[in-house]
């Protein structure tokens, strides 16, 4: 979106979004956080690419064995290749964070907007809706919808990954619909947003065409960090035995597993762990940047 | 302020009743058999299921069973898990773990996080800030998960300093490595809150009059500067606290502390959905509750934010 506002109006003066592109390009933290962003992508899309081992071809005499120089991280309990598993873990585990966000971000900014917008009862209802599921501890209201529909090992991968990102958009969208809301009271009462509604403008071009572009810079910056949180939150889920479940190759899975050997076989939950922790440090320091980026306050 | 503290205890209830009616409906009207692998291998007796069906109101719309229920919840009774246990005593008797647990929590992030905070903050752009800047950002970026499984297999296994597991003794010393572990990432943000906001007053207009009117720096630092830089952390603090008195699945499940968070977990697992209902409710208004004492202290501490 950034990009084509930055070229697009080349000759007037730039958008928030383009300037903050412009500021973002020069940014270490920036250029550091994308790129490794954009290897964890290459991993989830293109496995093959980094490892040319097959994840599932397990041989049990290797069971637990310790890294050495034929396989890097070593061997899990099945006997499989620690290396491509975690390779091939990163596709679920940014699957989720991904689809979480996006399902947060929709259904908040749906709420948010509508009930900063049309202000009055609705807005009331929709903030004490807000307020009833922001008081529910997310691990806990996720535990609990997973314990409510548990995957078996049989389950198909799709589903399992479906009730995960479900479990953690029931409760996360609140954050969204409060910064959503706050910045579209504000933003509704500005001089170009009255001037639409002079030229007789109905509400519905209102929203989309001016309230939602220039309320949506929170949003963006609190889906980027709050990614990474849901990656930790999806390897927490699994790693409490309740998440991603077996045929699905996931960090959480692969530290789930490791738990119960941590003593005699610790490399089994280092890796996993160490990819899972430079993931969200990716998505936090992307998150701060773009942060930087955004607010006026600091340029 | 009495006004002040009656309105928002108002405003709560409508909040825990809505609360507890999402985590009642969880647990009770999803799809599911209430009764499946309760009774072993074996599909339930029928008498056995009519009398849980019965004393659990199973067979009234959704709406009534939750009054139903809500209505004992306010003459004090939780009621019983299917094994007859009572709610209340389980409770009572996991609430001092967790509080214990929590207070080591507050401890760690009161002399670490403000520690460094302080630090960095006084030095900007110092060795010491960065240091702390980087490694906060280290912390915050690895899953307590982690950081518990592998502070416990070295500080807990291999070196044997502090004890691995926690059991049924859940004494201060034996809470020490999974208080740490349970502060580990508020640390990191309380850290970086103290140093933000005592930079940011370093700045203020009367910091420089004290310094101008020849107060001497321990004076202006230490009464002047570090008083108003501490209110934002405070809050902090303390809004953690009620977050944290709700339990801590992850690390009370690692250590096996005997806590809230782990008979939660326990009873969410296992489907014992009395238990779990009358659990999250205490949790929630524990949680609301130390909220509105975090606002009171908070106009307390920073008379410019009134509750008149």
């Amino acid at each position: 979106m950034s990009r084509r506002r930055g070229t697009h109006v080349a000759a007037v003066p730039r958008s928030l979004a383009g300037d903050a592109w412009r500021d973002l390009r020069r940014s270490p933290l920036f250029l550091t956080s994308a790129a490794i962003i954009l290897v964890l992508i290459a991993m989830a899309a293109v496995p093959s690419l980094f490892t040319d081992v097959d994840p599932r071809a397990c041989d049990l005499a290797h069971s637990r064995e310790a890294p050495s120089g034929s396989a890097w991280f070593g061997y899990d309990l099945q006997g499989c290749d620690m290396y491509s598993r975690t390779i091939y873990g990163a596709r679920a585990s940014i699957l989720v964070g991904v689809l979480t966000t996006l399902v947060i971000a929709v259904v908040g900014s749906v709420v948010g907007m509508v009930a900063g917008f049309h202000g009055g009862r609705l807005d009331a209802l929709l903030s004490r809706l807000t307020d009833l599921f922001f008081a529910v501890p997310m691990l806990l209201g996720a535990v609990m919808v997973l314990a409510t529909f548990p995957s078996a090992v049989g389950t198909p991968a799709w589903q399992t990954i479906g009730k995960v990102v479900l479990a953690l958009g029931i409760l996360g969208w609140t954050t969204v619909a409060r910064l959503m809301r706050s910045t579209v009271i504000q933003v509704k009462q500005s001089d170009y947003v009255q001037a639409a509604r002079g030229l007789g403008a109905g509400a519905g071009r209102i929203l989309l065409r001016h309230v939602l572009p220039n309320a949506m810079a929170p949003v963006v910056v609190y889906s980027t960090i709050i990614l990474g949180v849901f990656v930790v939150l999806e390897a927490t889920l699994s790693f409490l035995g309740i998440g991603l479940q077996a045929p699905v190759i996931s960090w959480g899975t692969a530290i789930s597993e490791a738990r119960s050997y941590i003593r005699q076989s610790p490399h089994m939950l280092l890796f996993p762990g160490a990819f899972l922790s430079v993931t969200v440090l990716a998505f936090i320091m992307l998150g701060d940047a773009v942060r930087d980026a955004f607010d006026p306050r600091l340029r | 302020m009495g006004r002040y503290v009656t309105r928002r205890l108002l405003q709560m209830i409508p909040v825990v009743i809505g609360t507890t009616f999402i985590i009642y409906a969880l647990v009770w009207a999803l799809p599911g058999d209430p009764f499946a692998g309760r009774c072993g291998a074996r599909p339930c007796p029928p008498a056995y299921v009519q009398a849980m069906t019965d004393k659990y109101n199973l067979d009234d719309p959704l709406p009534i069973a939750y009054v139903k229920y809500l209505g004992s919840l306010l003459q004090g009774d939780f009621g019983e898990t299917f094994q007859g246990l009572s709610v209340g005593e389980e409770l009572l008797r996991a609430y001092p773990t967790t509080v214990k647990l929590a207070l080591v929590a507050i401890a760690f992030e009161i002399l670490i996080g403000i520690g460094a905070g302080i630090l960095a903050g006084l030095r900007r752009g110092s060795f010491i800030d960065n240091l702390v800047l980087v490694s906060t950002l280290v912390v915050v970026s690895i899953p307590v998960f982690v950081i518990g499984s592998v502070l416990q297999l070295f500080l807990g296994m291999r070196w044997g300093i502090f004890p691995a597991t926690v059991g049924g003794d859940a004494s201060l010393y034996n809470l020490i490595l999974p208080g740490f572990v349970l502060a580990s990432l508020s640390l990191a943000y309380v850290a970086r809150l103290t140093r933000t906001s005592l930079a940011e007053n370093r700045r203020a207009d009367y910091v420089r009059t004290a310094i101008a009117k020849g107060l001497p720096q321990r004076r202006v630092i230490g009464i002047h500067t570090m008083r108003n830089s501490l209110i934002p952390v405070i809050t902090f603090i303390g809004a953690d606290f009620g977050a944290l008195l709700g339990g801590a699945i992850v690390t009370e499940g690692i250590f096996n502390v005997p806590g809230v968070g782990n008979l939660i977990f326990r009873s969410i697992t296992t489907r014992d959905g009395v238990m779990v209902t009358g659990a999250v409710t205490v949790l929630v208004l524990v949680f609301l509750l130390v909220n509105l004492l975090v606002d009171l202290i908070y106009g307390w501490l920073d008379p410019r934010i009134s509750h008149g």
